[in-house]
Order: structure tokens, then sequence, then C-alpha cells
């Protein structure tokens, strides 16, 4: 297949230029991230180093009593390597303080709080650097919708957000981010031993080449199973995207006026800018 | 006749034509510094792209100050440049101006406003409905702004009204990255400037803008095409540049020996034949 290789300059040129221009453009200098550990953190932590300049980068790794320890030791092997701002917060006390409400509360119930526990964290430290929060999750994962609204989803930019988690690889690969990093199973950390491909049920590689051939290449049902992809995975993951397109949309509303936000009154975010 | 232009690949701001309109003094300076004796603009250079509900704000009368102060530099200077231009029957459109001499010489307004995928270009302004040639002291020259070229008729119509220089003047959105070397949006530009040069035994000046607006990148990479579709000079990609271009006079002439497509093209045939096609079309 390998519809997906790209030309690993060329993206890494668009999205660096896209970080200094956009974080730039709002009067900032500096980037926020969550640094988790994992690849997709790690990847945005290098562009943003490399846009910014790493003195302009905080990263921020902030673990619950049950991270896998490796974890916090990726992200400071990738902070260390580029010689970003790196602190470690622990969100075990937040967290569990709240739990203690719910103490039958699910393990997703507690897997979401954690996300947003986090982005609470990040926003609260742009605040205090004068830095805009850079997104993290890359265009495999929003389409699946595999991220917590209002967590690990929000953001004010996202460089990654429209490249599949096969480009990550690469474009990683060619960024220099550590093997240990890259070659590690994803994962999002919320219980000992998880992995998204076992909780998703397939694997990314599998996942974005029938995703690139139904969003990018706009490809039918007809055409996706004379592909070679099997009729019912090819149902799972539509019946994902389109179960988790309210995430990707900004909240609805109610329309009375002439002109409503978003729908009739319409500008672009870099307006003025 | 020889002469240089100039392709100012500028970044405008989204909305802001006080700034935008120095961008573009600054780079006039810059080319006639250089010795340009044309400098060509992107497509609504003064105004920025995604403008959406700010096109009746940014848009320009033709009488409006930021004009008359444009005239008064193409004295030094000719100048094509894009705006948005308001009518008086306040119709928006995506105008490119011709600035020569100290007067408007011409006003081309955008016939094909894309409005599919990322673009939205109909939903706020109205459609141009003429191509045009027109006298320079360059010769006779047509312009035509982005989408406008991706129409096989428009550079044709221009070049059978008698133009021998296309000034394309463009905010493309840079697109497809792939295994490829460069942007699938670059490489499709470049077929197109390349072959329409050469279809038409033209010379194609493309200026494009660069920068980024919401995330949208705009890829430059403007460039000259001689009159056989070779390219002569060509801007950076994704960055600011004034691309310089020297214009060798006698290269279209000889072109024109070499292959004397637009001598033998029959414009009565085409015509005859566009009019029963017209009529036998069922609309």
């Amino acid at each position: 297949m390998g519809a997906l290789t790209v030309n690993t300059a060329l993206l890494r040129q668009i999205l660096v230029g896209f970080v200094r221009d956009e974080v730039c453009k709002v009067g900032l200098r500096k980037g926020v991230l969550g640094l988790s550990g994992g690849i997709d953190s790690a990847l945005v932590a290098y562009i943003a180093a490399e846009a910014l300049g790493p003195e302009n980068v905080y990263a921020y790794c902030m673990p619950y009593r049950t991270s896998n320890p490796e974890s916090e030791a990726h992200a400071r092997l990738v902070a260390e390597s580029l010689g970003i701002n790196f602190k470690v917060i622990e969100i075990t006390g937040m967290v569990d303080a709240y739990f203690d409400l719910y103490p039958d509360a699910s393990n997703m119930r507690r897997g979401n709080k954690m996300a947003r526990e986090r982005m609470t964290i990040l926003y609260d430290h742009s605040a205090e650097v004068a830095g805009l929060v850079l997104g993290t999750s890359n265009k495999t994962e929003l389409l699946l919708g595999y991220g917590t609204l209002h967590g690990d989803m929000a953001s004010a930019l996202n460089p990654i957000g429209d490249i599949y988690k096969s480009q990550v690889w690469e474009l990683s690969e060619a960024m220099g981010v550590p093997h240990e990093v890259i070659e590690k199973k994803p994962s999002a950390d919320l219980w000992a031993g998880q992995t998204d491909e076992q909780e998703l049920g397939f694997t990314y590689r599998d996942a974005d080449e029938l995703l690139y051939r139904m969003v990018d290449q706009r490809m039918s049902r007809e055409e996706l199973i004379a592909a070679g992809f099997e009729a019912q995975f090819i149902d799972n993951v539509h019946r994902k995207v389109q179960g988790s397109h309210f995430k990707r949309r900004l909240p609805i509303i109610a329309k009375v006026s002439n002109r409503t936000i978003d729908r009739d009154f319409r500008y672009a975010r870099d307006w003025g800018k | 006749m020889d002469f240089t232009v100039a392709l100012a690949q500028i970044k405008p701001k989204l909305g802001c034509l006080d700034d935008n309109l120095a961008l573009v003094e600054a780079a006039i300076e810059k080319g006639i510094a250089a010795g340009a004796d044309l400098i060509v603009f992107p497509e609504l250079a003064l105004t920025g792209y995604f403008l959406k509900d700010l096109v009746p704000e940014v848009a320009l009368r033709l009488d409006a100050p930021q004009i008359e102060k444009l005239k008064t530099l193409s004295k030094r200077i000719s100048i094509a440049i894009g705006l948005v231009e308001v009518s008086s029957d306040f119709r928006f459109f995506n105008s490119a101006l011709y600035l020569e001499e100290g007067e408007i010489r011409h006003v081309h307004r955008k016939v094909y406003l894309p409005t599919y995928g990322l673009f939205d270009e109909q939903r706020y302004m109205a459609r141009g409905e003429r191509f045009r040639a027109f006298d320079t002291r360059f010769g006779r020259v047509g312009m035509l702004i982005c989408e406008d070229m991706w129409h096989l008729s428009a550079p044709y119509v221009l070049a059978m009204d008698g133009a021998m220089t296309l000034l394309c003047l463009s905010s493309s959105p840079g697109r497809g990255v792939s295994g490829t070397e460069g942007l699938g949006s670059a490489a499709a530009w470049q077929k197109l400037t390349a072959t329409t040069a050469m279809f038409l035994n033209c010379r194609v000046f493309y200026c494009n803008r660069v920068g980024y607006e919401d995330g949208i990148n705009f890829w430059g990479g403007s460039e000259a095409i001689s009159p056989s579709g070779e390219v002569t000079a060509r801007g950076a990609i994704l960055e600011e540049d004034l691309v310089l271009a020297k214009v060798d006079g006698g290269a279209l002439r000889r072109e024109r020996i070499f292959s004397p497509m637009m001598r033998d093209e029959n414009l009565a045939i085409t015509v005859k034949e566009l009019k029963r096609i017209d009529r036998e079309k069922e609309y």
C-alpha cells in the first residue's frame, strides 16, 4: 500500500512555519504542551522547539499514580534531548480528591477526568508563561474520536491534527525523536499494560490505510471492498468516525438572531492577524 | 522591448489594509531599487484571502485614497495588484488592478470564484463578466486571478484578444503533501503555467503569496515563464521573496516565428463551433 508516505522535509517546513506564524501572530513567542512520553507529544515538542527555539517551549509531564514510570522517563528524555523547559506535575492528589466523592466511577470517567485535569493545568501554565497551548492529537485519533473532549483534544493550535499516525512515525524518524519513543506501543497509559491498538481492536497502520482512502480519497464502500478492506472493518471505522463527529465541532448554538456566531457571523480566527 | 519584472511574494495580514499597503509600498521601493519596470502582487494582496464576513469592510472604491497612492507610485513602476473592489451598486469583487504612469489602465474582476472544498468565494463576492486584454508599455497584457487560470478558455480568450503577456495573481493554498518532491498544489500550478505559456506562446508571470491563515499555508513559488514554457525565475517555497526576472523581448518574437500557433489559430472556426455547441446544448 504505502499511500501514506510523505515528503518529511516539506511537511516539517510547513508545520514548523505554522507553529511559528500562528504563535507570533497573536503577539506571543512561547508554546506550552503536555509531554506524556508518547510519540505524538514528542513530535510536537520537536516541531515547537524548531519553530520557537527550545527556550520558548514549556513541557509538562503530568503523571497519575498508576502511570507507567517509563512514560515520565521518556518525557524527560525528549525534553533533555531538545533542551526545552520541563516540569513534572503530579495529578494524583487532585484526581483522587474528586473521586473520593465517587468511588464507584468507571475507568472511562477516571481517564476522562485525568485528561481534563491535565488540560486545566496546561491552560493555567499557558497564562503563567504567556504561551499558547499546543495540541498533540493526530488525524487518526481525531477521526476515530479516540480522545477526550476538552481534555487532550483541547488546544489553541494543533500542528499534527492533519497527519495520520503512520505519518507521525515517519516525521518523528526524520526529526530525530528518540527511538525508544518511536518504537514503543502507543498507549494512553490509563492502566497497566493498556495499549491503544488493543482497545481499538485494530492497528493504527490498518486504520490509516483505510481512513486515508475513505476520508482523503473519498472512496466509496464498494471501492474500499474492491481494494481489499473487509466490510466489517470498514463499517466499524465508519461508525467510529460518524459517532465521534460531535467531538470535532464547536458547541451548537440555538439560532434566533439574524447573525449567529459561526453560522452567518463568519470570520477567520486569524481575523486582523 | 527588454524589461525587468518583480514578483512580490508577500505575506498580507488578514483584513489589515494599512499594514498591507505598507508591505506593498516597501516591496515597490525594493522593486524600483532593483531596477524593475513592472511589479506583480498576489491576489487580494491588500486584504488577505479568507476574508469571509470581512469582505465589505476591506473593500475599496476605485477612487479610494489607497488606490490614489498606488496610482502615484505607478509613475515610477507599473503595478499589478489584487484587492476587494466595491462597485457603486455595492457588489464586491475579487479584483486585480493594473496601474501605469499614474492611471488605472485596467481592472479585471475574477470570473471563476472557487466555491468548493476549502474555498468559499462566491458566498461573499460577485462574479466578473469579462476577460479583456489591454495595452501597456510592455505591449498587450491580460490579467487572470488564480482560479481563472484553471479554465482553459480564459487565457485563450486573452491571447486571442492580443495579449502576449499574462499576469496571474494568486493566493493558492498549499496542500497535498505526499511522497513526491513538491506540494501537490505547487506541482499542478507549475504544470499549468508552463503549459499555458507554451500553448499560447505568451509570457506568464505568476505571483503567489505566502503566510498562514487559520493554519492554511500559501506556498509562494512565484514564477516567470518564457513563451517557450521555460521557467526563467522562481521564488522561494513558503517564504517571503521578491523574485526578479529579466525579460528578453526578442524571445517572444523568436518563439512566435518558431511555433506560430497563435498565427494559425482560427478564431472563426472556434466561434462557429462554440455557437453550435451552445445551440445544441441542453440547458
